[in-house]
């Protein structure tokens, strides 16, 4: 057999706790999806650790991203799509929600593949987001902007142009702009949609950085194509095939010791 | 290239006399200048934008942002259409039955609602074009912050979209300027200086209308003025239009 040499990020000799035993952020229970009359979903039933990392592989079309993006409600932006069942976070069933929504949004953030600055400066698309929810002060507002730029590691970049536009920066500080946007609001959960998949190898290893850093405050959820991403930033990964959850466990043992012949094909890359 | 030669040949040697920016319009053979159209057509067009702008950008906004694709957008849509293609004759015949006649007088406000009609299919037109530019990863991003889907629109959709918006409000502001049919039912025409939009108000195109058809010669030169400085400013304005477009970052 040949097993992939992967480094995961839970080390050898410390193994995972399974699932079941943490404190679940989020919880997903028989969630169907639906594109007009098309079902990309199928009984969906999984549980997202708190402030661990969790990763939705598999190959393209197989619900990776529908799945995430049902966790902010981003479909109902689109008349033609819905979804049925549960996804609870603490125990608030955003799928039925009807009122508070830009408040649950507000909990959980979103960076989108492409880039998705704010056609203004760098400075107000950081408050942008706070600006809705919260009325801060010049100074407290200068300091939650240095905050969040610091976290995602651009502040050094930008501390001197805070004034220019977002386009204006390259491809992956429009990333981390990005994050940073969704950090200044101080969300609970981070949705992470291939955010590295428009990027260079040198600014996907400094987002991957900021991600595992980012876990020690949140509770993140990364969809990837990339599996060796996968494999280095997530503690927990779930394959996915054709809108259906084919196995789901600890990163470690998913890449080393697959429960299923579908899975361990995907990864060693027979399929896919 | 003839038309502006022709027009400048004609008009340019009027144009540079100060009296045609001062004096009001004259009986024939005696000196004057085009004071008061200047100031109706500027009264005239500036009521049209700000009555016709925000219908047109509201509407606009509905068509891509609300009604997307639902047949009461597509119905909208096509009426848009007809009524942008609608010969402007028609318009002011219109405003004349429902708003002259009634009134009983003719009036400056009743131009500028015809003008404004014209303005409104223009700009919903623009605006609806302009917010489908926009990319929808955009209006994502800012939902997904926690924002309300109107504020999204004003505060980032408007944004990305503006000077598209902006630019189509030129344009139509440009178009109307120089109309003339719809104005010679409505505002109709005023030898002297008034500023009332309740009365009958001079106005450029009317007064080249009038002043062309006429025996007299030194009118023909005030006419001619009258179509060089028309001209220009809508060259002004579809540069200043174009240059903008341009610019978009």
């Amino acid at each position: 057999m040949n097993r992939p040499l992967i480094r995961t990020a839970l080390r050898a000799g410390e193994p995972a706790p399974a699932v079941a035993e943490l404190p679940a952020k989020l919880r997903v229970r028989h969630l169907n999806f639906y594109y007009g009359a098309y079902q990309a979903l199928h009984d969906i039933t999984l549980d997202i650790p708190a402030n661990r990392v969790t990763a939705f592989i598999g190959p393209s079309g197989c619900g990776k991203s529908t799945l995430l993006r049902s966790f902010n409600r981003m479909y109902s932006l689109y008349p033609d799509q819905h979804a049925e069942g549960e996804v609870l976070l603490d125990s608030v069933n955003i799928i039925e929600l009807a009122r508070d929504l830009p408040l649950i949004r507000a909990k959980i953030g979103m960076v989108f593949q492409k880039p998705t600055p704010f056609p203004m400066s760098i400075y107000d698309n950081i408050a942008f987001g706070v600006r809705l929810f919260e009325r801060l002060s010049k100074r407290q507002m200068d300091e939650r902007v240095e905050w969040a730029l610091t976290r995602a590691a651009l502040w050094p970049e930008v501390r001197t142009k805070l004034d220019q536009s977002g386009n204006s920066l390259s491809g992956g500080q429009q990333q981390r702009l990005c994050i940073a946007r969704c950090i200044a609001i101080k969300p609970e959960v981070l949705l992470l949609d291939e955010p590295c998949s428009a990027l260079d190898p040198i600014s996907t290893a400094r987002i991957e950085e900021l991600i595992t850093e980012l876990k020690n405050d949140y509770t993140v959820v990364l969809v990837t194509h990339n599996m060796q991403q996968a494999a280095r930033v997530s503690d927990y990964t779930a394959y996915m095939y054709l809108g259906q959850l084919i196995e789901y466990g600890d990163t470690d043992t998913i890449f080393i010791k697959p429960q299923s012949k579908q899975t361990e094909d995907y990864i060693t890359g027979r399929f896919g | 290239m003839w038309i502006l030669g022709t027009l400048f040949y004609e008009g340019g040697a009027a144009l540079l006399r100060a009296q045609l920016y001062y004096q009001m319009t004259p009986p024939p053979g005696d000196d004057g200048g085009l004071a008061n159209a200047i100031a109706g057509s500027l009264m005239i067009v500036g009521t049209a934008t700000l009555l016709g702008t925000p219908v047109g950008i509201l509407a606009g906004t509905y068509l891509a942002e609300y009604g997307k694709k639902s047949w009461l957008a597509a119905a909208t849509r096509f009426l848009n259409d007809v009524l942008l293609s609608a010969p402007s004759i028609v318009i002011g015949l219109f405003v004349y039955t429902v708003y002259v006649a009634r009134a009983k007088h003719f009036s400056g406000w009743a131009g500028a609602v015809a003008l404004a009609l014209i303005v409104i299919p223009v700009v919903v037109r623009t605006t609806d074009d302009m917010l489908k530019l926009v990319p929808n990863s955009l209006r994502e991003a800012a939902v997904a912050l926690g924002c309300p889907t109107w504020k999204m629109i004003v505060l980032v959709t408007y944004r990305a979209a503006r000077t598209g918006i902006l630019t189509g409000i030129l344009l139509a502001l440009a178009r109307i300027s120089g109309e003339t049919a719809p104005l010679l039912f409505t505002a109709l025409n005023n030898q002297f200086w008034s500023l009332d939009l309740n009365r009958p108000m001079s106005n450029l195109p009317t007064v080249i209308f009038q002043f062309a058809m006429s025996p007299y010669a030194d009118w023909h030169r005030l006419a001619w003025g009258g179509a060089t400085l028309i001209t220009l400013a809508v060259l002004g304005l579809n540069v200043v239009a174009r240059v903008l477009f341009t610019r978009k970052d």
